[in-house]
C-alpha cells in the first residue's frame, strides 16, 4: 500500500507521521544487519579494515560482528572458497536464521578469481548458496564493500512483505536448508546445487 | 664453509658405505647438491647435523619434485650394409645411416632438502633422494627424526606427490581431505573438469570445452543431468 | 640478552610428558574439541583438534588445507613473471616482501643484478611492510586477549597510512605486485619519497604509544608471561624462524646472515628474547618495529638516482637456462624462501614456496600442552601466521 508522497509531507508539517508497516519493518531490518565474523582469505583483511576507524562500517548499523551464525543476518564470503572449506561454508549458511543475506566479496568468491585453475578451488560460492550482492575486485576496496552494503540495504528496503516477491522467510514453501556437499575421492559431490545454480546453457560460439 | 666435494669426502669418511653423488647445478647461483642413497640417508643426515664443523642444525625447506617417465628419441649413427648399384654393378656397401632410436627413461619422485647452520651461520647445503619409480617403489626414509621441521613439509610431499616417508611420526594427508585419492602436484594429474566455459573459447580451452560438452551430454543422457559438470 | 645456544638434541615429539588426569580429584573423561575452521581467533580458516582433560590441553593436532589454493600448481603452468601477482596473495598482509623473495630467487636463478636505486626502494618498502605487519600482529594478539577494538584500531590507523603510500606508488593497497626480476616496476617521484619521510617521522610516536599502553600493562603481563614457552634448541630443530626464533634467544636474522640486498650498509640491532614466552614474542615485535624505523631513516636519507631495473632483464621471452636456485629473505613472519627448477622453458619446472607460517606451526602442540584453552588462543596468536601462506 503506497502512501501519496505529497500527502505524507503535508501531514508531516502538521506533526502527523504516517507510514506503512512494510516501510517501517524494512527500515528496521536494513539498519541493523549484523554480519557474521567470518573471514576466509585476503578479502577478510579488507573487511576488517572496513570495520576500523577510517571506513567505519558502524555508520550503517553493521558494526556488530557475531561469531555465531545463529545471531548473524549477513554472511560476507570474504575470499577464496576451497573445496575443503565449501561444505563448512554451506553448513554455516544453513545454521543462520532467516532473514539471511550473502555478499560474495571479491573475485574468488564470485568465480574462483585468479585461482580458478586450481584443483582445490571452488569456482564461485553461488554454486551452493544464493548470493545477494557480488563485489568484484581482488581484493575490493573498503569503499566497495560499503557500496555492496548500501546495495543490500536498498534491496532489503524494496522487499514487499506479501506477494510473489516476498523474502524467503515469509514464504513457507521456500527452501530453507541447502544440501551440504560431501568431499569425494576426486572432487566435491555434487559439484553444484542445481536448485541454486542451474547449469549454464552452453551456447556454441562462432569459432566452435 | 666447505665446498661440496669436501662435504662429500667428509660424509664418506664418517659414514662408511654411504652412497653420495654430487649433482652439479649449472645456474649462476651454483647451489650444488648431494644425492644420497636412501639406505644410508638417515645416518648421513645425523652426521651432517652433529658434525661440529658442518653443524647443519636447521632444515629450512623440504620439497618434492616429480620426474615423469621421459621418452627420449636420439639420433644414432649406425653402420650397416646396403645393396647399392655402383658403376652398373650391384654391390654390398658399408654405410653409416642415421637412425632414430627411442628409449624410455624411467621416472622417479625426488625429495629435496635445504640445510643451513644456525650455529656456524652458513648454508645452504642441498641434499636430495630419489625413489625407485613413481608407482610402487615410492618409499624414502623420513628425516623428521633428525630435523623436526620436516614434519609438516614431508606430510605435504606425501599428500601432493605421493612419496611415503618411512619413520615419519604422523604421515597423513595434510592439505587435501582424507579420502582424496590423487596426488595433485604430480605432472600427470588430471583435475576435475568443473568449469563453465565461455561461448567464445579457442585453442586449448576450446578442446577442453568440447570434451567437457561431450561428457556433459553423455552424462545428461545417462542420468538426466545429474553430475553433468563432471 | 645473549643466547646460550646448546648443540641440537634429538627432537622430542612431545616436550611435556603429561598423562591424562594425574592430579587427584579430576577424574577425566577426555573432551575432544574441534576449534575452527570457522573460529574468530584462528586468523582465517585454520582448525585445531584439541583433546582436553578438564581445562588442560593434552593433545592438539592442527588441520590444514582449508585455504589450499594450489599456488604451486598454478605457478608451474604459467610464466615466471605471471607468478608475481600470485605471490602477493601468499601472505596477503605483506605482499611486498613476498615479491621480494620471489624476485630474489629468480635473480639467483638467472644471475641478474639489481640497480642501487631499486635496492633502496626494496628496503624502504620491505621495512614499511614489516612495520605494518608487526603492528597488526600486536593488534590481533591483544584483541584475542579480550581487549576488543582499541589496540587493533590503533594498529590499523597506522597501517592505513602505510597502505596509502603503497597505493600511491603501486596502485593497490594490498596486492602491490611491485618487484620485477632485477629491479622494481615504477620509479617513485621525489614527492612520494617526501611523503614516506613524513609518515616515517610519525611512526616512533605510534611505537611509543603502544609501548606506553601495553608493555607494562598488568593484565597483558599476567596473560602472557610464562605462557607458551619455546626452548631454543627445539626452536632451531623445528625450523622456527623470524621473531618466534629470536624471542627464544637465538640470534639468527637472515638480513644479517645473508645480508641480501644492501642490508649490510645499515646499522640495526637484532633484538633477542630471554625466555621464549608469548610476552617475549610481543616485545620482539615491538623492538623490531623500532629497528625498522631506524633502517627506514637511514635508507631515506640518501636514495640514489639511476635506473630501477637491470637492463639485462627481459619480460618477453624470459627463459632461464636449466638449473635450480633457492632464494630466501627475512620476511616479517620468518624465513620466506622460493625454490625454483628451470628446464629451460618459459614456465618453471618446479616452483616451491617455503612458507614461514606453516613451519612455525610445527611446535604449536608442544607450546600448548598443559595450557588452558584460553591460552591456546594467545599462543596461537603469538605465532603470527597468515593462512594464505600456510596452505598456499
Amino acid at each position: 500500500m503506497a502512501v501519496d508522497q505529497d500527502l505524507k509531507i503535508e501531514l508531516g508539517k502538521q506533526g502527523v507521521f504516517i507510514t506503512t508497516l512494510q516501510e517501517l519493518y524494512n527500515w528496521g531490518r536494513r539498519n541493523s544487519v549484523w554480519p557474521m565474523q567470518f573471514g576466509l582469505a585476503c578479502c577478510a583483511i579488507e573487511m576488517i579494515a572496513t570495520t576500523m576507524a577510517r571506513y567505519d562500517l558502524a555508520r550503517f548499523g553493521a558494526e556488530v560482528f557475531r561469531p555465531s551464525p545463529r545471531q548473524a543476518d549477513m554472511m560476507i564470503i570474504s575470499g577464496t572458497v576451497t573445496k575443503k572449506m565449501a561444505p563448512q561454508v554451506v553448513r554455516l549458511y544453513n545454521q543462520m536464521a532467516e532473514p539471511r543475506y550473502v555478499i560474495a566479496m571479491g573475485a574468488c568468491a564470485i568465480s574462483g578469481g585468479p585461482f580458478k585453475q586450481g584443483y582445490n578451488v571452488l569456482k564461485g560460492i553461488d554454486r551452493y548458496i544464493p548470493v545477494d550482492v557480488h563485489i568484484p575486485g581482488c581484493p575490493p576496496r573498503p569503499e566497495a564493500l560499503l557500496q555492496a552494503f548500501i546495495t543490500l540495504q536498498k534491496k532489503i528496503d524494496a522487499q514487499p512483505l506479501t506477494g510473489p516477491g516476498r523474502p524467503r522467510f515469509l514464504d513457507a514453501a521456500a527452501q530453507g536448508e541447502f544440501p551440504v556437499p560431501v568431499p569425494g575421492e576426486h572432487d566435491l559431490e555434487p559439484a553444484f546445487n542445481q536448485g541454486v545454480w542451474p547449469l549454464p546453457v552452453l551456447q556454441p560460439g562462432k569459432k566452435d | 664453509m666447505k665446498t661440496i666435494e669436501e662435504i662429500k669426502a667428509a660424509i664418506e669418511a664418517a659414514v662408511p658405505g654411504a652412497g653420495v653423488e654430487v649433482v652439479v647445478n649449472p645456474s649462476p647461483c651454483a647451489q650444488h647438491s648431494l644425492r644420497l642413497d636412501p639406505d644410508s640417508a638417515l645416518a648421513v643426515a645425523r652426521f651432517l647435523r652433529d658434525d661440529p664443523e658442518l653443524a647443519l642444525d636447521f632444515l629450512s625447506n623440504v620439497t618434492g619434485v616429480d620426474w615423469p617417465d621421459r621418452e627420449i628419441s636420439e639420433k644414432v649413427k649406425v653402420a650397416r650394409t646396403v645393396a647399392k648399384t655402383v658403376d652398373g654393378v650391384e654391390q654390398q656397401v658399408e654405410e653409416t645411416v642415421d637412425e632414430i632410436r627411442k628409449r624410455v627413461e624411467p621416472g622417479c619422485l625426488e625429495a629435496v632438502y635445504h640445510l643451513y647452520s644456525v650455529v656456524r651461520k652458513h648454508g645452504p647445503v642441498v641434499i636430495r633422494m630419489r625413489t625407485g619409480n613413481r608407482t610402487d617403489r615410492v618409499e624414502l626414509p623420513s628425516l623428521t627424526p633428525v630435523w623436526r621441521s620436516g614434519e609438516f613439509q614431508e606430510r605435504e610431499i606425501f599428500d601432493l606427490f605421493g612419496i611415503v616417508f618411512n619413520g615419519h611420526p604422523d604421515l597423513r594427508r595434510i592439505l587435501m581431505w582424507d579420502n582424496f585419492k590423487d596426488h595433485p602436484m604430480r605432472r600427470d594429474y588430471v583435475e576435475p573438469d568443473d568449469y563453465e566455459y565461455e561461448p567464445t573459447a579457442h585453442d586449448a580451452v576450446l578442446a577442453k570445452a568440447q570434451a567437457h560438452r561431450a561428457a556433459a551430454q553423455a552424462g545428461a543422457k545417462g542420468q538426466e543431468g545429474a553430475g553433468a559438470a563432471q | 640478552m645473549t643466547a646460550s645456544f646448546k648443540s641440537p638434541a634429538e627432537p622430542k615429539l612431545n616436550n611435556l610428558d603429561l598423562a591424562p588426569s594425574s592430579e587427584p580429584g579430576i577424574s577425566g573423561d577426555l573432551l575432544e574439541v574441534a576449534m575452527g575452521p570457522h573460529h574468530p581467533s584462528t586468523h582465517g580458516v585454520f582448525r585445531m583438534d584439541i583433546v582436553l582433560d578438564g581445562e588442560r590441553v593434552i593433545r592438539l593436532k592442527p588441520v590444514f588445507g582449508y585455504l589450499h589454493r594450489n599456488h604451486e600448481k598454478i605457478a608451474e603452468n604459467i610464466t615466471y613473471i605471471a607468478s608475481m601477482p600470485y605471490t602477493d596473495r601468499l601472505d596477503y598482509i605483506c605482499s611486498l616482501t613476498n615479491n621480494w623473495a620471489y624476485a630474489l630467487a629468480v635473480e639467483k636463478l638467472v644471475g641478474l643484478e639489481v640497480p642501487e636505486r631499486a635496492e633502496y626502494l626494496r628496503i624502504i618498502l620491505g621495512e614499511l611492510t614489516r612495520f605494518q605487519n608487526h603492528a597488526s600482529t600486536i593488534g590481533f594478539l591483544i584483541q584475542e586477549m579480550g581487549a576488543s577494538g582499541t589496540p587493533l584500531m590503533y594498529a590499523f590507523r597506522e597501517r592505513e597510512k602505510i597502505l596509502d603510500l603503497f597505493e600511491s606508488l603501486t596502485g593497490s593497497r594490498m596486492m602491490c605486485n611491485y618487484m620485477r626480476f632485477g629491479g622494481c616496476r615504477v620509479d617513485p617521484s621525489a614527492e612520494w619519497l617526501d611523503q614516506v619521510r613524513k609518515v616515517v617521522a610519525g611512526l616512533p610516536a605510534f611505537t611509543d604509544e603502544i609501548d606506553r599502553l601495553l608493555t607494562s600493562n598488568e593484565i597483558l603481563m599476567a596473560r602472557t608471561q610464562g605462557i607458551g614457552i619455546l626452548p631454543p634448541d627445539l626452536a632451531v630443530n623445528a625450523g622456527i624462524t623470524g621473531p618466534m626464533l629470536r624471542a627464544s634467544g637465538v640470534n639468527y636474522d637472515i638480513r644479517k646472515i645473508d645480508s641480501y640486498g644492501i642490508y649490510n650498509r645499515f646499522t640495526f640491532r637484532v633484538p633477542l628474547g630471554e625466555r621464549g614466552d608469548v610476552y617475549d614474542r610481543y616485545m620482539i615485535r615491538l623492538l623490531e618495529m623500532r629497528e625498522s624505523i631506524r633502517i627506514l631513516e637511514q635508507a631515506l636519507k640518501n636514495v640514489p638516482g639511476g635506473p630501477i631495473v637491470d637492463p639485462k632483464s627481459k619480460i618477453r621471452g624470459f627463459r632461464p637456462k636449466p638449473g635450480e636456485a633457492y632464494g630466501r629473505i627475512e620476511a616479517p613472519k620468518g624465513e620466506l624462501g622460493f625454490y625454483l627448477i628451470s628446464d629451460g622453458g618459459p614456465n618453471p619446472y618446479r616452483y616451491r614456496v617455503r612458507p614461514p607460517s606453516l613451519v612455525n606451526l610445527t611446535i604449536l602442540e608442544d607450546m600448548c600442552l598443559g595450557a588452558a584453552v584460553a591460552d591456546v588462543v594467545i599462543i596461537f596468536g603469538s605465532v603470527d601466521i597468515v593462512l594464505g601462506e600456510v596452505d598456499r
